[in-house]
């Protein structure tokens, strides 16, 4: 079993208007076969964590830590910490030029396994995932998300998911964008690799829509870069009948 | 501009061709003038048509964006077809920057191409690899010189004036040559020269040529290659100069009735390059494809202009260039003139021309030019699109735990291959793919 911890995170960025705090302390544990939900409404910072968790250089960490099984995360490269099991499903994925979805996937599982995959069952595994999230075959020939529509890239984001099978995944607002059917098909990629007990979950979401069909465990609740609420399922429930105003409202006051 | 219709470029993009029924006589489409300075926004790799003045200048972080066009003082030139052809060099002015053609190269470091005799010693020519083709060494009263080939500007006009022996290298009628014709261009020596070479596939021939330019020059060079009716060839020019070397290159081809003509250029080394590869269509029914691959490095100038005269009836030709640059002040230029005459009727084109900028400071223009002066042809369209590997690239690939030179080499790689592969001669593949990965490495990516 592997924990992720995170621990009273401070996060600012670099703007032309100066360094701006985003996260004011972020405390959250995620252990292996748990589902995390985030909520919270925009600008809030949820990806921002996301971010950070993979080590985007635009994200100053002020203080805090991040460990993986006790491994210093914050002091490791993205590419580094890919190989160590993290993994981010991007809010935006962005096109890549130049490199074709099968040398991108080829060339990114041997850099995670630190050994190029078996041809034969590799070719199989990626066909079988992408048929399981009804991604066309000839998706594999084309640029990495170039030209594909906004759910085409989800979809994408969520076979490298199952493909490179991480030890977290931190899917950051995977639901945003797809319509009812490519929901389904998206949380059933999801929830197959979770079911196979080694993978914990972060889902960061705006709605509470996709946890119809993704059970979290944990429900944490967002609000200016701070986790206002935590608990159960049910918490996702009263989300979804009173919105986040009475969080907005209270985080206003504290202000 | 006299009678030739300006259409908006904005009009043809990839995979859009030009509908001629709307573009009655005579159309231009393309910019003729101005700079496009192509640092790029929109997201991806989207291709672009070739935007007119005023066109979009903005300059933002990510992905790729359309051309903008500055305000460079330049002579317009009426028509690409109206350009001056001649041997004579007083036919030529004196070169001043200006001039439509010469507005991207700069003239101070062609080490005197443009304005002195050009007395120094040619790189050495060897010929190998076919046994079966003829090869000679003429002087310059041979009356095949100048047959396939009319200088179009005043260095190649200097060039032909100045070269003492030519090479000539001839595919005799209904020949397969029994091996790749390599011609090994090995320069030793700083002062100017000129150089002139002949490749003449006879009718019903087939051949692939390779001109592997190499070591130090400053050349001024012509390569006149005629393409005999039914004949095939390749002609693939490589620029693997050392750093310091100069060469301005005048390549252009005559194709006969029913031929395919292919010709493929790779300019890796040199500090200032400037290829002019030309294809001339004489006769119906052959088919041209045009290749290239340019790398530029921190400081070099890598400069294609490229002349597709369709002045005959139903000839096809596809154009595909692709550039990478990387380090400060790498320039790349692709200028790709498509012509299709009034009697061209039946013509099927395509051009396009990609850039890929890998470190800030490099610079990449890119210009397609499309004229139409006849309505009843099969297609015409163009393609342009510069693009930026930035930060969120990179981002990208590494989270998904690629390291950041592999996840450089990857897009680069992926990005140059696909010409690397037209070449379909499996040891000179080989050895640009390689060439490619130390330009790579030497960029320190
Ligand atoms: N690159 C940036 N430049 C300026 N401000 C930024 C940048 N990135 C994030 N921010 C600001 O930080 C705050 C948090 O942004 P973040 O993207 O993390 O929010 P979010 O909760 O993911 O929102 P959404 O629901 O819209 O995705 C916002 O106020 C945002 O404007
Ligand atoms: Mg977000």
């Amino acid at each position: 079993m592997s924990t992720l911890e995170i621990k009273d995170l401070h996060v600012s960025i670099d703007t032309e208007q100066g360094n701006v705090p985003i996260l004011r302390g972020v405390t959250l544990t995620i252990n292996t076969g748990e589902t995390h939900a985030i909520m919270g409404p925009n600008g809030s910072g949820k990806s921002t964590l996301a971010s950070t968790i993979a080590g985007h250089p635009r994200y100053k960490v002020d203080s805090g830590s991040i460990t993986l099984d006790g491994e210093d995360v914050l002091s490791m490269s993205v590419d580094e910490r890919a190989r160590a099991g993290l993994f981010l499903a991007m809010q935006y994925p962005v096109e890549v030029p130049g490199v074709t979805m099968t040398n991108f996937l080829r060339t990114a599982k041997t850099a995670l396994d630190g050994e190029a995959p078996s041809l034969r069952h590799w070719t199989k595994d990626v066909k079988t995932a992408m048929a399981q999230l009804r991604i066309d075959a000839d998706f594999a020939q084309r640029n990495v998300n170039e030209g594909f529509s906004g759910g085409e890239k989800k979809r994408v984001e969520i076979l490298q998911l199952e493909l490179f099978r991480p030890k977290f995944a931190i899917l950051d607002e995977t639901d945003s964008g797809l319509d009812v059917d490519a929901l389904k098909v998206v949380s059933e990629g999801v929830n197959r690799e979770h079911s196979k007990g080694a993978m914990g979950t972060l889902l960061i979401t705006h709605y509470t829509r996709i946890l119809r069909y993704i059970k979290p465990d944990f429900v944490h609740v967002f609000v200016a870069g701070r986790i206002a609420e935590e608990g159960g399922p049910e918490l996702a429930d009263r989300l979804e009948e009173e919105g986040y105003d009475r969080f907005t409202a209270q985080s206003a006051v504290e202000a | 501009m006299a009678d030739t219709t300006q259409i908006s470029p904005d009009t043809t993009s990839e995979g859009e061709r030009t509908e001629l029924g709307r573009y009655a006589d005579k159309a231009r489409i393309g910019a003729p003038s101005g700079t496009a300075d192509t640092r790029a926004v929109i997201d991806g790799f989207t291709e672009e048509g070739e935007s007119l003045p005023g066109g979009d200048d903005g300059v933002e972080q990510l992905g790729f964006k359309k051309h903008s066009h500055g305000n460079a003082p330049v002579v317009p030139e009426a028509s690409r077809g109206e350009r001056r052809r001649s041997f004579d060099l007083a036919d030529f002015p004196a070169l001043t920057g200006l001039e439509e053609d010469w507005r991207f190269t700069p003239l101070k470091r062609l080490r005197g191409l443009h304005t002195d005799a050009l007395t120094g010693a040619a790189p050495a020519v060897a010929v190998g690899g076919a046994g079966n083709v003829t090869v000679e060494t003429v002087g310059r009263g041979d009356a095949r010189l100048g047959s396939a080939a009319t200088p179009e500007d005043r260095v190649s006009a200097a060039a032909w004036n100045a070269f003492s022996e030519a090479t000539v290298i001839t595919i005799p009628r209904e020949t397969v040559a029994d091996g790749e014709v390599m011609v090994t261009v090995t320069g030793s020596a700083r002062e100017a020269a000129a150089q002139h070479i002949l490749i003449h596939a006879e009718a019903f021939s087939t051949a692939v040529v390779v001109l592997d330019h190499s070591g130090s020059a400053t050349l001024a060079q012509n390569i006149e290659i005629v393409v005999g009716d039914g004949a095939q060839l390749t002609v693939v020019s490589v620029q693997e100069w050392d750093d310091d070397a100069v060469h301005v290159s005048s390549q252009q081809a005559k194709v006969g009735r029913d031929a395919r003509y292919k010709h493929v250029v790779v300019s890796l080394g040199g500090d200032l390059v400037r290829l002019t590869p030309s294809s001339i269509f004489t006769a119906t029914g052959a088919e041209v494809e045009m290749y290239g691959l340019y790398f530029a490095d921190a400081g070099q100038h890598l400069e294609q202009r490229l002349l597709v005269d369709h002045a005959v009836p139903n000839c096809k030709s596809r154009v595909t260039y692709k550039g990478a640059l990387q380090g400060d002040d790498a320039h790349t230029v692709w200028v790709g003139d498509v012509l299709i005459r009034k009697a061209a009727e039946g013509t099927d084109t395509y051009e396009t021309n990609r850039n890929l900028i890998l470190t800030d400071g490099a610079r990449s223009d890119s210009v397609p030019n499309l004229e139409i002066e006849t309505g009843l042809i099969e297609g015409a369209g163009h393609a342009s699109a510069t693009g930026r590997f930035d930060d969120e690239h990179l981002f990208y690939l590494m989270a998904r735990g690629i390291p950041e030179k592999a996840a450089r080499r990857l897009v680069v790689r992926g990005f140059l291959t696909e010409v690397i592969q037209q070449i379909k001669v499996p040891a000179l593949e080989e050895r640009l793919s390689a060439s490619v990965e130390r330009e790579l490495a030497a960029g320190n990516l």
